[in-house]
């Protein structure tokens, strides 16, 4: 039987929660061997259905048993591009782990005995990197003529531009901001995804020919239109939910009240924790309140634990979460980081006003009491206010990751692109086509938030449909 | 992203107004009047706004005060020098359009963001009156180009060091007694744009700010220059930057503009040698 999973070795908590460094180390050869080990090698392996772009886990797993780790290596490549960044920040533990037979039923993520598959992805993904592993692009004369937009730079896009590039299609990213990755760059903390493997891995597209555009913004600079009529063939949309949402309560719009975006883009883009080298401020409370069960909402909170101990504060970082903790969307290795970092969590608590200073900065909240209602139809516990449980907290500094919106700047600027009620993009479900004809979009701009391995499974899915689509012109 | 032109437009105890002109091309051809860029110094630097104050056909001009570090470094470029990064154009443009008879008043280095507008809506055959004010005579910029552009300007200094003593609402509020407008369009320091959304209140004309919140992406995408309009909240960035005057909460808006004041302080100490 099974031997125990190998457990990750990680920076300790007390080494790592006053710097950006890296918290999980990865696998060593011996460890991944011993993983690998544990796989059953079933002979209907439902972890391949559970992974959102269908790579040969069990395949890859066999060949790491076998030490033959570059042939591991392609076989993800075959299906994913990024394994450095996916073996980081899949939530496995809703996919292809649950799905994994070793997860007990009925759980409502996987178990511990599943196999570590994002572990031995990230293994190999970072063996590949480093002995410069390389698919050679398989160059089809029929589309090599073409030349492809794809608007943003972010998981969706970047995967897209991959699949093109490597059949040897023209590929030109035009990115909004300064820098190229999207949320992997803005949102995701270095101490989860660290900047040299991002930047590897847009190196390796910009190897495979793909040009990046940065400081452009589609829509504004130019139009969908121009850019057909400038020669591209298709144009591929992976905007990213840009909007963050707010609670819609009093007293939110005092200084030092932050959306998860902000403090995460001035944090990780604009390294806001190397100020003042770095030149773009971000404020630190004392007693910081983090709304939110999301991943992102453990990002901001690590981080801000983190800046806490950088600036000398005493950390005092609490996530405020209307349900319970089985029911948080985060991944639940970033729940056991935040709480070994310090992160205290307070559930079943429904912010109702902030309150601030005279000089209009934060300094209470209150809130109310919840508790769950049976489950809904779609099994999901409604949180319910217990009336007259009113109580206050001490906050002088208070971030909201209760979600984003689709960002409208390109869609609006595009009456024929067709939105859903959320301003979201409308697609062909079969080909990611929009109701404009050649142009894709994949990621969070179709169908809301999602994850990092769903935007690429979706832009696989466009990136196929984009090449059949030229090889009808 | 190149500086193609620079001239220090005025230059008073230290504090200087800079004009230059920009390598933009992907974004000149698109920029409107009332629209804005977003830049970087350097790589380390922060993201600020700035108006477009006019264009060419490959580039557009900046005009700023050196008030904090990212603006002092900006003017410390040369010509030949390059921005580390120039985005845009972002915001929704102005309405151009015939309204009949506009007044616009401009405080400060405002006066330049004014400019374009001023310039759009005389094209646009409205008889455009414009108000200009600054501290004191040697502050004041732009008064050839705006006279160019306007069938009246009046111009006032804190001071009385040029022309009428007092603030641009003093004047303002006489056009209005004694005629009617149907715009007022007004940039500058919060104050003043305050004021002047309180003198035209009683006059029932459209009152146009373009805000000048803080803003990190300026895509929509962080909520930075979040403003109350009309109990609703806003972005600058997507929504703006210009809002009816009346509806903006303007306490909200001068109190979170000064949320960085210590950290600026602190990284202007730092770097003293720059002054």
């Amino acid at each position: 039987m099974p031997k125990d999973p190998v457990k990750v070795k990680e920076l300790p908590a007390q080494e790592r929660n006053s710097n950006f460094n890296e918290v999980v180390a990865g696998y060593t050869e011996e460890e991944a061997l011993i993983e690998a080990s544990r796989c059953l090698q079933c002979r209907d392996p439902k972890c391949i259905s559970g992974c959102p772009v269908g790579i040969n886990i069990k395949k890859f797993i066999q060949q790491v048993t076998l030490k033959d780790y570059s042939g591991a290596y392609f076989t993800i490549r075959e299906k994913n591009n990024f394994p450095c960044i996916c073996g980081r920040v899949c939530p496995a533990e809703y996919q292809c782990r649950k799905a994994c037979v070793l997860t007990k039923k009925d759980f409502p993520f996987a178990s511990k005995e599943s196999i570590n598959i994002h572990f031995l992805e990230r293994f190999v993904g970072d063996f590949g990197m480093n002995n410069k592993l390389a698919i050679s692009p398989s160059t089809d004369n029929k589309l090599s003529r073409f030349k492809v937009a794809v608007v943003g730079s972010g998981p969706a896009g970047l995967c897209c531009a991959g699949e093109l590039a490597r059949l040897g299609i023209k590929v030109k990213i035009f990115e909004a901001l300064h820098n190229s990755g999207g949320v992997l760059r803005y949102g995701i903390p270095p101490f989860r995804m660290p900047r040299e493997i991002l930047d590897f891995e847009i190196d390796y597209l910009k190897k495979l020919g793909v040009e990046l555009e940065p400081n452009f913004i589609v829509g504004k600079a130019k139009t969908l239109d121009e850019l057909f009529k400038e020669g591209f063939a298709a144009i591929f949309l992976g905007l990213g939910a840009g909007v963050p949402s707010f609670l819609g309560i009093q007293g939110e719009n005092l200084c030092n009240v932050y959306s998860a975006n902000e403090f995460l883009t001035r944090v990780n883009l604009m390294n806001a924790y190397k100020f003042p080298s770095s030149h773009t401020p971000v404020n630190v409370g004392k007693h910081i309140l983090v709304i939110g069960g999301g991943n992102t909402a453990m990002d901001a909170a690590r981080s801000a634990l983190r800046m806490q101990r950088i600036n000398g504060i005493a950390p005092d970082t609490t996530i405020i979460y209307r349900r319970t903790e089985v029911e948080m969307p985060a991944r639940r290795l970033e729940i056991e980081h935040a709480k070994e970092e310090g992160v205290k969590f307070r559930m079943l608590v429904s912010p109702k006003s902030f309150f601030g200073t005279d000089s209009g900065f934060v300094n209470k909240l209150t809130a109310l009491e919840c508790k769950l209602a049976e489950p809904d139809a779609s099994g999901r516990r409604k949180p319910v206010i217990i009336e007259g449980s009113d109580f206050q907290l001490d906050c002088d500094l208070a971030i909201i990751a209760i979600g984003l919106k689709a960002n409208q700047v390109l869609t609006s600027a595009t009456s024929n692109l067709k939105t859903d009620k959320y301003g979201d993009v409308v697609v062909d479900p079969l080909t990611m086509e929009t109701s404009i004809k050649g142009v894709f979009a994949g990621g969070d701009i179709v169908g809301g938030e999602g994850t990092v391995i769903e935007a690429m499974g979706m832009s696989k899915k466009a990136a196929q449909a984009i090449i059949e689509y030229l090889k009808t012109k | 992203m190149k500086i193609l032109e620079k001239t220090v437009l005025s230059d008073f105890q230290g504090v200087r107004v800079v004009k230059m002109k920009v390598f933009a091309p992907n974004i000149a051809p698109k920029a409107l009047a009332g629209q804005f860029i977003v830049l970087m110094v350097t790589k380390d630097g922060e993201r600020i706004p700035l108006t477009i104050v006019d264009k060419g056909k490959d580039n557009i001009t900046l005009i700023f005060q050196e008030a904090g570090l990212t603006t002092k470094l900006l003017g410390k470029l040369n010509v030949g020098e390059s921005l580390f990064a120039l985005v845009g154009p972002l915001g929704h443009a102005t309405e151009i359009k015939k309204y009949g008879k506009v007044i616009l008043v401009g405080g400060g280095v405002g006066i330049a963001e004014i400019y374009p507008v001023a310039k759009a809506l005389k094209e646009a055959g409205n008889f455009v009156v414009t108000i200009l004010g600054a501290r004191t005579k040697s502050l004041l910029i732009l008064e050839k180009e705006l006279k160019s552009v306007s069938d009246e300007v009046y111009i006032v200094t804190d001071d009385g060091s040029y022309e009428r003593k007092g603030f641009t609402t003093d004047v303002l509020k006489d056009l209005l007694d004694k005629n009617k407008y149907d715009l007022v369009y007004s940039v500058g320091p919060i104050p003043m744009m305050k004021r002047v959304a309180f003198v035209t209140k009683d006059f029932n004309v459209k009152t146009l700010v373009s805000l000048n919140a803080l803003m990190v992406d300026a895509t929509g995408m962080c909520g930075c220059c979040r403003v109350t309009v009309n109990g609703e909240t806003k972005f600058s960035c997507i929504d703006g930057p210009e809002f009816e005057a009346n509806s903006v909460d303007w306490d909200e808006l001068t109190k979170r503009n000064r949320i960085y004041d210590s950290q600026e302080k602190h990284i202007c100490n730092l770097n003293k040698t720059l002054e």
